[in-house]
């Protein structure tokens, strides 16, 4: 993670929210004590539509983040935790560039807003490489040079690693299927297919790391 | 996205009591979280059902039918056992709906209740007649995705790919709100001639709590045909589900329902008296498909859709005559 996240300093809306707390404190104390019992009881079930804090588990690290209800994952992933690795192309779930896994299952993150996945495993593709082992279909994605201009890359490689962990031994249609929702505008999926075959076969040989 | 509140629900009375003016429940969230990007739902509060114990079930019983939890997703259900054996229609509706990563998403609840994908109701700029405006932008608009039945007043077709085969399948819906109640899948959905505003019965504060599918007698089988424009997503511009129960050859029982045809899913009788006591062939089929169709009041651009569905339902019935698919 670099340092991106230090750039602010004391923000605007950091100091707003302090000042917020001051007020509401004065505020309180001239509320009865049966006030305070119910604001208490419906504070504990409603929150928002201000910063929330809530922790996500990101490729096994739990991280805390200050984030609206309305919050996607994919914004959260990409501007909150810095991992850009992940992108937004269409943000309504129609090219699955967005794709990570929540509990070992693909999913759209532009359409998972952020507090859906609390208590969950999400994994992206900053995560799939182990240190500096690419994942075999990382590595044959490169083999295979299937990517042209690479914006679609990351979610078709989150798609087909996560078929060859549901199926070792997929068949073509198999790999067309996994891939059925991500958009390659530049046209790459022929060498897609290839490649997660190839990576199939890569790590039934045992030369894969995953 | 406008700003709003969050509240995770726990209990269906918890759920209901958190309703406020504005307030809208979310499972898998995948229609709404489009209907906020778009501003044209912007809920004040989100109820969220996804913390709701107990609503991720399948129970199987072979006299007792299907109970499914109103949180399984269409993944979970297009890949279900029972399911695929014995209400195959529902898995494949369920397998063939939008891509993976949304069946991952999109649960059997939300699936039935989501908004019509009409490109004029989605647009924020066309005030339609389903938003309160003054007009159908499809009637001599582009309707080539539009209804061809009951759309004189509001063309769009209903988007539930699972609601076509559950209601071929005569499933039942348990609602809980203030009262409970349950109610026939086939009498849930609004068309809008009833009321131009909404796309079933649901009230505000109602959820649905279950879904119910009676066991199949032993000689019924269904097929489910989505048909797209392109192999890989797209929305269907035809759909049907037929369950038949067969005597030999011959059809004791039909249940045809035509889906992306009209506003709701739509039980096509006629095909269904055409079929019953009959031997299932190319004839009978094409005699059903014929008079399922002969309502039909096409718009400018999606008269295509009235040969389409003729193939398809006949497909879809010797498919489901032959045992085809039951996996």
């Amino acid at each position: 993670m670099s340092n991106r996240t230090d750039r602010g300093g004391l923000s605007r809306r950091g100091f707003l929210k302090g000042a917020g707390v001051a007020a509401a404190t004065t505020a309180l104390l001239d509320r009865s004590v049966e006030a305070l019992a119910q604001e208490n009881k419906e504070s504990r079930s409603v929150v928002g539509p201000g910063a929330v804090a809530i922790t996500l588990k990101v490729n096994g690290q739990h991280k805390d983040f200050q984030i609206e209800p309305s919050a996607t994952l994919a914004e959260v992933l990409r501007v909150h935790a810095d991992m850009t690795g992940t992108k937004i192309v269409c943000d309504r779930g129609s090219c699955s560039a967005c794709t990570v896994w929540i509990d070992g299952k693909t999913v759209c993150s532009c359409m998972t807003l952020a507090m859906d996945a609390r208590g969950r495993e999400i994994k992206t593709i900053e995560g799939l490489a182990q240190g500096e082992h690419l994942h075999p279909v990382q590595e044959q994605f490169i083999e295979h040079d299937a990517m042209q201009c690479g914006f679609c890359t990351p979610g078709m490689i989150m798609s087909c690693a996560n078929l060859l962990e549901r199926n070792k031994q997929p068949t073509l249609d198999d790999v067309k299927q996994a891939c059925s929702g991500n958009l390659c505008r530049c046209g790459t999926y022929p060498r897609v297919f290839e490649a997660t075959l190839a990576a199939a076969k890569q790590m039934k040989g045992g030369n894969g790391n995953a | 996205m406008r700003p709003f509140e969050w509240a995770d629900a726990t209990s269906v009375e918890q759920a209901v009591s958190l309703t406020v003016k504005g307030s809208a429940f979310k499972a898998g969230g995948v229609d709404l979280v489009d209907l906020m990007k778009e501003r044209l739902f912007e809920p004040s509060r989100i109820i969220n059902l996804n913390t709701m114990p107990d609503w991720n079930f399948i129970k199987d019983d072979a006299s007792a039918g299907l109970k499914i939890g109103p949180l399984v997703t269409l993944a979970q259900l297009s890949e279900h056992d029972a399911i695929r054996k014995r209400y195959t229609a529902l898995a494949q509706a369920a397998g063939h709906a939008a891509t993976p990563q949304i069946r991952n998403m999109a649960t059997l609840g939300g699936n039935l209740l989501q908004r019509p994908r009409c490109w004029y109701f989605r647009h924020e700029e066309f005030h339609c007649r389903k938003k309160g405006g003054e007009r159908c932008f499809a009637q001599d608009g582009e309707n080539q995705y539009h209804a061809i039945f009951n759309n004189s007043l509001c063309a769009i077709v209903h988007p539930s790919a699972t609601a076509t085969p559950l209601i071929a399948m005569g499933a039942t819906l348990d609602i809980s709100g203030k009262a409970k109640r349950t109610v026939p899948a086939e009498e849930f959905f609004t068309l809008p001639s009833v009321d131009l505003h909404r796309e079933n019965q649901l009230e505000p504060g109602e959820l649905i709590t279950q879904i119910n599918v009676p066991a199949p007698s032993a000689n019924a089988r269904s097929f489910y045909i989505k048909q797209g424009e392109k192999e890989s997503f797209d929305w269907p511009v035809a759909e049907i589900a037929a369950v038949l129960e067969m005597d030999g050859d011959t059809c004791k029982k039909a249940s045809i329902v035509l889906g992306a045809a009209a506003p709701v899913p739509r039980r096509a009788k006629e095909a269904e008296a055409a079929l019953t006591g009959q031997k299932i062939d190319e004839k009978t089929t094409r005699a059903a498909a014929e008079a399922a169709l002969k309502e039909a009041t096409p718009l400018a651009n999606n008269g295509y859709k009235v040969p389409l569905l003729r193939v398809v339902i006949a497909r879809a019935i010797l498919a489901a005559a032959r045992g085809e698919g039951a996996a």
